[in-house]
């Protein structure tokens, strides 16, 4: 799956966990940027991934996660 | 995964929980509330309905005050909880402890608990938590000992919430989240903690009915749903969350199902559409004879099998309805000719069959029943009518359900719609019928000989000539019958058809009914008489699972009966030996018939033939009294 795919796919998912709908994901945005992202929404985060791409994500995968860049590369390397 | 499988998807929901935060209807809320949410769009709509304010609570109902307390994370939660309460129109305020502090804050009455003030309590511990100081290299003595702890601990938390608040105390009882040390005989080391979670649950449900607790069984779920669903270890060690959040939205249904049925808010009328639901076939179209139900195919007995989960749920209360387009006639037919149906007319306390729309009907129902549209569930295959009555009567409960009923029962079951915390003695006698097989297996384990026990079943042998409405069955059991069949003779429906219009012959279906029920059609037999007036016993088969219950002798009696009407006068019996039928070798030297060589079949092995003498024939006496069945 190319990236931009999975930001078209991802980008839902972040407006519904946050429920902003003027959320615009890019590499570098992270927990700093976003209000409301804490150590349970990034839980939300990645339970809705692993739901949406049909995917599971190792410990180490999960802890080596800085921002949406980074995710979008550990997608793009399992799918 | 645990889904919940049988609210509907709503195709637009996130754009109209969007508007839902412009309009703030809280109709709308409830609705949306009513799909099939996953974890994310549970707490989206929570979140959405705290932030406009919405406040729905049936008028007269108020607001639930649910304190959770536990020792792990448990906040990931309460938005499930909310949302499942926002589903039943219930609004439902939580609280949580500080982390780890239930105990104190329990005790303390200036606690922020206790300012809470709670409406219902619900006390959730971790299994880590309960098992900790529990270890392999402890015996026996210790881990009772330990038990004895936790179970006494356990209990003056209850005592406290319920000497403290107002409301129900519900504990959670743990999951089995400990990998096994021993595997499948893990009871037999001491100090598993896995082991010592089960015994602790097993103790815990016993003294809940006690102490007027009621349990939140996560083990049964587990059981069922496997616990990978409902435990992420690897968020246990990321968040100390023993509920995994993917599970959240099941978690709050089944918290919210046991407050809801405390306050008499659990649903207490099956309405149940026919056609195609409770049996196969359109029975104005396909008549009686041409239903799939009961023995016979798969379809059939999934069918019969949701009559009986039917069945059941009305004898421990819940109240059951019909609801079908149909002439009232044809719809009834059913119930008075049709020899495989589980529910009688008798089972149904309120039957509405016309061809006005389902709505209409279903609030004809709650007025005969004289009870809300909103204790209603309404099972129904076409998903056309479901979707009009979820438009029409939103209060109404409505379970997706597929074509295949294979599933039905199940899906009642998860949706936890009777939700029950109490059998009283008025829902057992809403239905006068006994809890058959268990009353059949203990009359059994008690009686002290053979013939007490059969004269205590109360055996009656009922008899028809083959006939249309008994015809697939019929044929089903020539041709599936192996262990019990003298001849294996196998014959199609026309065969049998040439039977019933025989005048020198006889096809007997055979039903035993005893006190405990109906065990269906459990013999076949057919004869025909020769111009010698020898009765040949053309085929005899019988099903085992009425073995040893003397059917045998009383169907030789009612075939001798059947036999001596044709003018015959001796009966004639063949064995021809299969590869399955061992079992009835000597089936006719037992009844008394003579060897008289072989019979006329060579193929598969030679077989034998036996006569019986009728004009010396004495009819045996029997525990199984004899009937011919009525249509």
């Amino acid at each position: 799956m190319t990236e931009p795919q999975i930001y078209d796919r991802l980008t839902p998912i972040f407006r519904d966990v946050f429920l902003r709908d003027d959320l615009v994901l890019s590499d570098g945005l992270s927990a700093k940027h976003v209000p409301d992202w804490d150590s349970f929404k990034q839980i939300e985060i990645i339970i809705a991934v692993e739901r949406e791409f049909a995917i599971k994500f190792r410990t180490r995968e999960m802890d080596s996660l800085n921002n949406v860049g980074d995710l979008v590369r550990l997608i793009a390397d399992k799918t | 995964m645990v889904e919940l499988y049988w609210l509907p998807k709503i195709d637009d929901w996130r754009e109209r929980l969007r508007r839902l935060g412009a309009d703030g209807a809280p109709g709308e809320a409830v609705a949306l509330a009513n799909a099939r949410l996953d974890a994310t769009q549970t707490n989206a709509l929570d979140t959405m309905v705290s932030r406009t304010g919405i406040a729905p609570h049936a008028s007269g109902d108020t607001p639930v005050r649910l304190a959770l307390l536990g020792s792990s994370t448990l906040t990931h939660l309460l938005p499930s909880i909310r949302v499942a309460g926002l589903r039943r129109g219930m609004r439902v305020d939580t609280y949580e402890n500080d982390y780890g502090q239930y105990w104190q804050e329990l005790a303390d009455p200036g606690s922020a608990l206790h300012r809470f003030a709670p409406t219902a309590v619900l006390l959730a511990l971790d299994a880590r938590h309960l098992a900790s100081g529990i270890g392999a290299a402890a015996n026996a003595a210790e881990i009772d000992t330990a038990l004895g702890e936790v179970t006494q601990r356990i209990r003056a938390c209850w005592r406290l919430a319920r000497d403290s608040f107002a409301g129900p105390v519900i504990h959670q009882l743990a999951l089995p989240v400990h990998p096994p040390l021993l595997g499948g005989n893990e009871h037999r080391l001491a100090g598993s903690r896995g082991a010592f979670i089960a015994r602790l649950n097993a103790a815990l449900r016993s003294m809940a009915d006690a102490e007027g607790v009621d349990v939140l069984a996560l083990d049964t779920r587990a059981a069922r749903d496997g616990i990978a669903a409902w435990h992420n270890p690897e968020l246990w060690h990321r968040a100390k969350q023993e509920v995994s959040p993917a599970a959240a939205p099941m978690y709050g249904e089944l918290v919210m199902r046991l407050v809801a049925a405390r306050r008499g808010r659990s649903y207490k009328v099956l309405v149940l559409d026919l056609d195609n639901t409770i049996w196969g076939g359109v029975v104005g179209d396909d008549g009686v004879e041409g239903l799939v139900l009961g023995q016979g195919s798969a379809l059939g007995e999934a069918f019969a099998d949701f009559q009986d989960y039917a069945r059941e749920l009305s004898r421990r209360g819940v109240i059951l309805a019909a609801c079908s387009k149909n002439d009232e006639a044809n719809a009834l037919e059913p119930f008075d000719r049709h020899p495989e149906m589980v529910l009688k007319r008798s089972d149904i306390a309120s039957f509405v069959a016309n061809w006005r729309d389902k709505p209409a009907n279903l609030r004809a129902i709650a007025d005969e029943l004289n009870i809300g549209l909103d204790a209603l569930v309404f099972v129904d295959d076409n998903p056309f009518e479901r979707d009009l009555v979820r438009r029409e009567l939103p209060m109404v409960a409505v379970p997706e359900v597929s074509d295949d009923p294979t599933n039905y029962a199940q899906t009642l079951a998860d949706a936890g719609y009777f939700e029950a915390v109490a059998i009283t003695d008025e829902d057992r006698a809403r239905s006068g019928q006994y809890q058959s097989n268990r009353q059949r297996k203990a009359l059994k384990a008690t009686a002290t000989d053979l013939g007490a026990y059969l004269r205590g079943l109360e055996m009656r042998l009922l008899w028809r000539r083959f006939d249309r409405v008994g015809l697939a069955r019929t044929v089903q059991l020539i041709n599936k019958t192996n262990q019990f069949n003298l001849t294996t003779r196998r014959y199609s429906e026309a065969d049998v058809l040439a039977v019933m219009s025989d005048e020198r012959a006889f096809g007997l279906q055979l039903r035993l009914l005893d006190r405990f029920g109906d065990n269906g059609i459990i013999g076949i037999v057919i004869g025909r008489l020769q111009d010698d007036g020898d009765l040949v016993i053309d085929t005899w088969l019988m099903s085992c699972r009425v073995l040893g219950r003397q059917v045998e002798p009383t169907t030789l009696n009612l075939v001798a009966a059947e036999a001596r009407t044709l003018g015959a006068r001796r009966l004639v019996g063949d064995y021809i030996p299969s590869a399955k039928n061992g079992m009835v070798r000597d089936h006719y030297p037992k009844l008394g018939f003579a060897a008289c060589g072989e019979g006329p079949d060579q193929e598969p092995g030679p077989s034998s033939r036996y006569r019986l003498d009728l004009a010396t024939f004495v009819a045996r006496d029997t525990f199984v009294e004899v009937a011919e069945e009525p249509l």
